[in-house]
């Protein structure tokens, strides 16, 4: 699996491409600011593109900029964003368009390399993978609405896992739950916000966002 | 409007001679004081009626005129304090009761500002030339109010000395609190890396070190104590973001304040509608000040307000940066009752001349607007009254000086055939010259008012009447 890295800091690029090369992805280009990154992403269309947000020459928020760009002239390019802290701002911009393949997680997330390489092959694959620390934000903005007040607390967490992007699997797995009753409690879930049921994973955490996200207005 | 207009002229005219009387109290209690010295205790209250008087008339210029003058005084003294014993002192003297201390310390207040001076000559002056013009105004109508309150701008606002001395005043006053609040900030900043990050780092490599020396004899061990590292490395940047947030928030740096608010909107735990209309980006310190001051304020209405919405609005208006956050909450809430975080914010806005103001009836809405004037907003400069006015108020004054006293007054006393003379030059005359005379005193002053511009005013707002 070919992928372009953007990141200007040299020791966690350099830390990057040896965690990601360590896992079998091999790396077409790894670049250092924002209009490299755009030409890289042209010229190299890779299967998945890992972008810092911050990026030279302004260092302002150049890295999202040209990713959601060139999600827009390759459309379903994956796109996995990374950075020192998370805005449910660009977590919406990110999953404007609705059709998946984006991830947005803290750079702290690399720690766990399990986990990182798992959400970046999620991403690659089309999937969804956003920090726990968005998904917290995006549910206590919502907590005082009905029907997200009436899920019971287990139901939350698996809703928070669930919009992390996670399989039902991987939510058991998480949770220690055969994946047979986190499907209980995705239906339940489901039933309680008024969401048609569906078996795509990736479908079904769009859904959930999307449901998020439109509770309220920006 | 026509008859408050010329309402209005009267009470101008009233004061005016309530004027010329306290203008005549002050100069006798000043003479009094200085030849005699027995003025002393006259000097206060002629003194404070002038200045009332001029307050008064300050008003009436804003009022009915639309021409705001500020007031020019310097700050009064401090009141004198009950001293352990139960005296109270002033210089040398020592009194049972306050009110002796405070009377000489109010007076001598006066005394030396300089603005005290100006109201007076202004009592002097006024009974002449507001006299004349508000006297237009009753004849004439609405011009000549406008005249009026511009003539009075001349005295009563504060010359460029006195506004220059007030705005170092409050430069030093907010230099000194800005550079408070950046030294306590700094302070805050280096405790929480001192406490927080520094200590968690130092423990991080402890942690490491101590795996090190396992990692041979006793892998698993080694194994544990490093995954502890890694979750203490971990909270140490959780740590530290929040510290970045509190200095300044990356979202604002990335995006800007548009952009920066509504990420706090969105992270607010209630309904939060922004609207920004910002022509370009404000400068990065004003920025990062009303960052903090709409999260403030934000966090207050969580707190406080049991709302379930709010506004955010951004605006230039006119120059000026303004802010607002309202709320559909219960309302009540006052800059002091935001705990000291409203208040703080003031301090970080005093620096940029900017000002907070809440609205807050019982029962709500509750607004907090916040407001900093441009960059590049020049400094309210008055307009000094042009040579042209000074002119047309000194035409209107000579012929109104001709006109009435001593041409249509003289002419009603010669008409009746009355035999007093009093101040009316025309009668002191022989007697082939009396009519003469009382003729060229009104032409004069018809003359003077046609070239004051008096008529074709007159024509122009008959005929737009009409």
């Amino acid at each position: 699996m070919r992928l372009v890295l953007a990141e200007d800091l040299y020791l966690l690029r350099e830390g990057l491409i040896h965690l990601l090369e360590a896992h079998g992805f091999e790396i077409a280009a790894a670049v250092e600011s924002g209009p490299e990154l755009e030409r890289a992403l042209l010229a190299e269309r890779p299967d998945l593109a890992v972008v810092d947000v911050r990026l030279p020459p302004t260092f302002t928020d150049e890295g999202l900029q040209a990713a959601l760009a060139a999600r827009r002239r390759i459309p379903g390019l994956p796109v996995l964003v990374l950075s020192q802290h998370v805005e449910q701002l660009y977590a919406r911009e990110l999953l404007a368009d609705g059709t998946g393949g984006v991830g947005y997680l803290l750079k702290d997330r690399v720690f766990d390399s399990g986990q990182f390489i798992d959400a970046v092959r999620r991403v690659a694959a089309g999937g969804t993978a956003m920090d726990p620390e968005v998904i917290a934000k995006l549910i206590t903005g919502n907590a005082r609405d009905e029907p997200l007040g009436g899920l019971t607390p287990r139901e939350r967490e698996v809703l928070e896992l669930m919009a992390e992007g996670r399989s039902n699997a991987a939510i058991g797995q998480r949770l220690h739950l055969s994946e047979s009753t986190v499907g209980k409690h995705t239906a339940s879930i489901f039933g309680k916000l008024g969401l048609a049921p569906s078996d795509d994973d990736n479908r079904r955490v769009l859904a959930v966002l999307a449901y998020l996200n439109g509770t309220r207005r920006g | 409007m026509f008859v408050k207009v010329r309402l209005r002229g009267l009470a101008l005219l009233g004061l005016a001679v309530v004027e010329l009387g306290a203008c005549a109290l002050a100069l006798a209690a000043l003479l009094a004081t200085y030849c005699v010295g027995v003025g002393w205790f006259v000097l206060g209250p002629a003194f404070g009626g002038c200045r009332r008087l001029a307050v008064l008339a300050r008003r009436h210029a804003r009022e009915w005129s639309g021409v705001e003058i500020p007031e020019p005084y310097t700050p009064g003294p401090p009141l004198p304090v009950r001293q352990p014993d139960g005296w109270y002192r002033h210089g040398r003297g020592l009194y049972r009761s306050p009110r002796l201390p405070a009377y000489n310390l109010r007076t001598l207040w006066m005394y030396s500002d300089g603005a005290t001076w100006r109201d007076l000559l202004w009592t002097l002056l006024n009974p002449v030339v507001g006299g004349v013009l508000a006297l237009l105004v009753v004849l004439f109508g609405a011009w000549p109010l406008r005249l009026h309150a511009r003539w009075t701008r001349v005295l009563l606002a504060p010359t460029r000395r006195a506004r220059l001395g007030r705005r170092v005043e409050e430069l030093t006053r907010t230099r000194t609190e800005a550079t408070d609040s950046l030294a306590a900030e700094l302070r805050r900043i280096e405790r929480d890396l001192h406490d927080g990050t520094q200590a968690r780092l130092v423990a991080l490599g402890m942690t490491v070190a101590a795996a090190e020396e396992l990692v041979e004899t006793d892998p698993v061990a080694a194994r544990a104590l490093l995954a502890r590292a890694r979750e203490s490395a971990g909270r140490a940047l959780t740590e530290l973001r929040g510290i970045v947030r509190g200095i300044y928030p990356p979202v604002l740096a990335e995006r800007g304040l548009a952009d920066a608010v509504r990420a706090l909107a969105l992270d607010a735990p209630l309904d939060v509608t922004v609207t920004a209309e910002l022509r370009e980006r404000p400068a990065p310190p004003v920025e990062s000040v009303v960052y903090f001051a709409v999260s403030e304020a934000l966090g207050n209405v969580v707190r406080h307000s049991g709302a379930g919405r709010a506004r955010v609005e951004l605006r230039h208006a006119g120059g000026r940066l303004r802010v607002s956050v309202t709320d559909d909450g219960c309302g009540g809430a006052t800059a002091d009752s935001g705990g000291s975080g409203l208040r703080g914010i003031e301090r970080r806005l005093a620096p940029f001349d900017g000002a907070l103001q809440v609205s807050s009836p019982p029962g709500g809405p509750t607004t907090v607007t916040v407001e900093l004037p441009g960059a590049d907003e020049p400094e309210p400069e008055d307009v000094p009254m042009s040579k042209e006015e000074l002119r047309v108020i000194a035409v209107l004054v000579l012929a109104s000086m001709a006109l009435w006293p001593q041409g249509v007054v003289p002419m009603a006393i010669q008409l009746t055939h009355d035999d007093s003379r009093s101040w009316f030059l025309a009668l002191y005359l022989p007697e082939p010259l009396q009519w003469p005379t009382i003729a060229i005193m009104i032409a004069a002053g018809l003359y003077g008012y046609w070239r004051a511009g008096l008529f074709g005013r007159l024509r122009r707002w008959w005929r737009g009447r009409g």
